[in-house]
This record gives structure tokens, sequence and C-alpha cells, in this order.
């Protein structure tokens, strides 16, 4: 073991749930405490340095809030698909806590996502709810997660819960690129495009930086939430072994 | 390979045969839910038409939800399933001999009462090709990720709403092909991209949701 890669070893060493509680009970108030802090900069800058738009007035500054979240959304489900299939394939128990730790902090941000941007909608578009390809398909990803968490809830056993729940995962990625352009197209059977609100290049200067200390804040509070509910799982899949007990046992 | 496959669909069919009454239920299901559908609506032909595409296609995907429970569920129970997997024929192979007998025992049923329940919902003549090839198309494909999710929930004693609630995110891409081919063509547009792509859903689904659901056993049964 000696001559091994030390980057190498870490990543095996990881992979031991007492070091991995160690790594995550160290780590996690520093993703929390640096999720907040870019955030809190990133909503002071977005609300009282960027300009007013000319169109839409102060009501666009909730996409501070509703993009990044939107972007989390599908990076969690990628995420979580990706610890699936490592769980599925080497059979890594940590993989498979942490696979199934994405679930509902991608499903909260889905969720935020939704209320977000119907919230936005309204004085938008004039409603709170239309069957756009992109509100579809985040609805869709949401009963996604749903359908992931729920899984891995009622299976008794912990590690069929978990691997049963990874397949859906995976399943659901492959299919989440058929669904977008399935209702994408879906929708264009009907009418011509429904108002983009933004696309991607048209944006003012003056409004990006806010935006992407947002995106900062959401990635180390998800890394932050990641670690703290693995943890969580770990200790209670590990409760009755030794240093579970002697933890609980510690004097604080 | 296909005696395999023989034996085990031929049993499947007879079980269902000795229980006659039980393998209507999902076409009875259906056509109570397209009766009610057009009592709810009133009774003009003009907005029943308009909407009859989607409420066939929507009954016809609930009924087939009903059967998914069962699926692998009595074969797990009675420890057939174990016997599946140590058999010399691959876990998938009988998987998708299973999911055929699904499809020919609740969507077979449906497809020859589809004339009937178009009729009812007075879906014009023009139609009913394309509606009844988007149905062809699209009812093994739900069968087959049906599949995949019942053998998902089969190590649970009862799925319950749980399963819709895994099968329905799936089931949306085939639903939009499916009745969107039909609206197609309704509005005048060519249906055959829609049902080309259905087709080509169900080539891909025919090659991997076995596999898939063959894989989601493995981890049940472990």
């Amino acid at each position: 073991m000696s001559d091994m890669n030390p980057v190498v070893r870490w990543f095996h060493q990881l992979g031991s749930p007492p070091y991995f509680d160690r790594f995550a009970a160290r780590w996690a108030p520093w993703a929390y405490a640096l999720g907040v802090a870019t955030m809190a900069v990133g909503m002071y800058l977005g609300l009282f340095v960027a300009p007013a738009d000319y169109q839409q007035g102060d009501s666009f500054r909730i996409l501070y809030v509703h993009v990044p979240s939107a972007w989390m959304s599908l990076a969690m489900f990628a995420l979580m698909a990706l610890y699936g299939a490592i769980a599925l394939v080497w059979r890594i128990k940590l993989c498979e806590i942490l696979a199934m730790a994405c679930a509902p902090i991608g499903a909260a941000f889905t969720a935020i996502t939704l209320v977000t941007g119907s919230i936005w909608g309204k004085p938008m578009w004039g409603t709170w709810w239309d069957w756009d390809p992109r509100l579809t398909s985040q609805l869709v990803l949401f009963f996604l997660y749903l359908g992931v968490i729920g899984l891995y809830a009622a299976i008794e056993d912990r590690r069929a819960a978990a691997r049963a729940a990874s397949l859906l995962a995976v399943v659901g990625v492959v299919m989440l690129p058929i669904i977008r352009y399935s209702v994408v197209w879906w929708n264009s059977l009907h009418q011509g495009q429904t108002i983009r609100v933004f696309g991607e290049s048209s944006m003012d200067p003056s409004m990006l930086p806010p935006l992407l200390w947002m995106v900062a804040g959401t990635k180390f509070w998800a890394l932050g939430s990641l670690l703290a509910r693995a943890r969580a799982d770990n200790l209670q899949r590990e409760a009755g072994k030794d240093w579970v007990r002697a933890l609980a046992e510690a004097p604080r | 390979m296909l005696r395999a496959a023989r034996a085990l669909v031929s049993r499947d069919l007879r079980l269902v045969w000795r229980r006659r009454g039980d393998a209507l239920q999902p076409a009875l299901f259906a056509v109570l839910i397209v009766v009610l559908f057009a009592l709810a609506l009133g009774n003009e032909r003009g907005t029943l038409a308009a909407v009859a595409p989607g409420v066939l296609w929507v009954a016809v995907l609930l009924a087939g939800l009903l059967s998914l429970d069962g699926l692998f569920r009595s074969d797990a129970e009675d420890g057939s399933l174990e016997q599946w997997m140590l058999a010399p024929v691959p876990l998938a192979w009988l998987v998708f001999a299973r999911t055929l007998t699904h499809w020919a025992t609740t969507a077979l049923p449906l497809l020859v009462a589809a004339p009937l329940l178009a009729e009812l919902l007075a879906v014009p003549r023009a139609l009913w090709p394309v509606l009844f090839t988007s149905l062809l198309l699209g009812t093994p494909l739900l069968s087959l990720i049906g599949a995949v999710v019942a053998a998902l929930t089969v190590g649970m004693r009862r799925a319950g709403v749980l399963l819709a609630l895994l099968a329905l995110p799936l089931y949306v891409p085939v639903l939009v092909f499916g009745a969107g081919s039909v609206a197609a063509a309704a509005k005048g547009f060519d249906p055959g991209g829609a049902l080309l792509l259905l087709g080509a859903g169900l080539a891909a689904g025919l090659v991997l949701a076995p596999v898939a659901a063959a894989a989601a056993i493995r981890i049940a049964l472990e």
C-alpha cells in the first residue's frame, strides 16, 4: 500500500464509512458556510447593484434564484445517476449512499425552480402555469425525483433499495433527453414558440455577476447538503458498529 | 431458448384463460374511463371528437397500469422468479416473453375494442388508421417500460401508487408521440414523424427494456 499514489489511496480510504464520516463532518460546515457567503454576495449584487430590466422591471431579479436552481436540478440528477451507475457496477456502498443523498436535494432544487418560475410567470406571461416544454420537462423531472425517493423509502433492505433506486436514476437519465425533446416536439405541434424569457447571449453584462455568484453559492450549498445527508444515512446504516457507538458516546 | 419462451407464454396464457373474468378487467376499465369522459364532457360531438384521441390514449395507458403490479408479483411470491434466474436461458429473454404475454392479454383486447371506443367518442373515420397504428406501436412500448417499473417494485409487498409515480414520467414520451400523432393528423399535418419516432422507441425498448428489467429483478432477489 505504501507505494500507492496518495490521491488513489485517499479515494479508497474515502470509501470506508468511518473515514467518510470524519471527512463529511469536517467539510460539510465549510461548504455550507461558503455557500451562504457566496449566496449572500450574489443576493446583494442581484437585489441592489444590478440595474432593473428595461422591460421586466424589478421582477426579473427572481432569475437569480430561478436559473441557478434550475441548473442544479439537472446537475443533481446527473450526479445521482453517475453515483448510481458506480454503485450498480462496482457496488461501492458509499456511492449508493451518495446517490440517494442527491435525490432530496435535487427534488428541492426542482421544486424551487417550479415555484419561482411560476411566481415569475404570473407577471410576465400573465399565467402561473403553461404547458411549455421547459415547464413540462421540469415537472417530469420532479416526478422522477419523487419516484427515486419513494422507491428508496419503500424497499426494506437498505442496500437493495439503494440499488433499485439507482437503477431507476440511470433509466431516468437515459429517458430525460427523450422526454425533453418529446415535449418540445409536442409543443411545436400546436403553435409557434412561447415567449423566450432570455436567450443565452442576450443577457446584459451588468446582470451577469450576481448570477455567477448565485451559481457558485448553490453549488457549495448542494455540496454541504450532500455531505451532511450522506453522513446521516451512513451513520444510520452503520448504527451498532463500534465506531458509531464510540462517536455517539464521545463527550462533545 | 424458443422452447423456454414458448413454455412460459403458453403457461401464462393458460392461467389467463382459466380466469377469463380477470383478464377482461383492463379492457372493461378502459371502456369505463371512456364512458365517464363522454358523460362528463356532455353530448356535443365536436368537443368530444376534439379530445377523443387523448382520452383514448389515457384510457389505454391507465388500463395497462392497472395490471402492471401483477406482472412479476405472483412469480416472486411463489419462488418461480428465482427459478427464472437459475434457468439456462437469459433472464432478460424470459422477462421479454412475460412482457409479450402481458401485452397480448391487456393491450390486445383493447386494440380489438378500439374501433368501438373510437366510435363511442365520435373520432372521425379519417383518423382511425393513424389512431390504430399509434396504439399498435405505442402499447408494446408501454408494456416494456412497465416491465422495468414492475421489476423495480417486485421486492415490495404492495407497490400501490408508487408504481404509477414511477411509470408515469417514463410514459410521457409515448403518450406525447402517440396522442400527438393523432392530433397532428386531425390538424392536417403529416403524422408520419411521430409514428416513426414511436417505432424507433419500440425498437429501442424491445432491446433495452428486458435487460433493464432483468437487472432490476436481480437487485430485488439478491
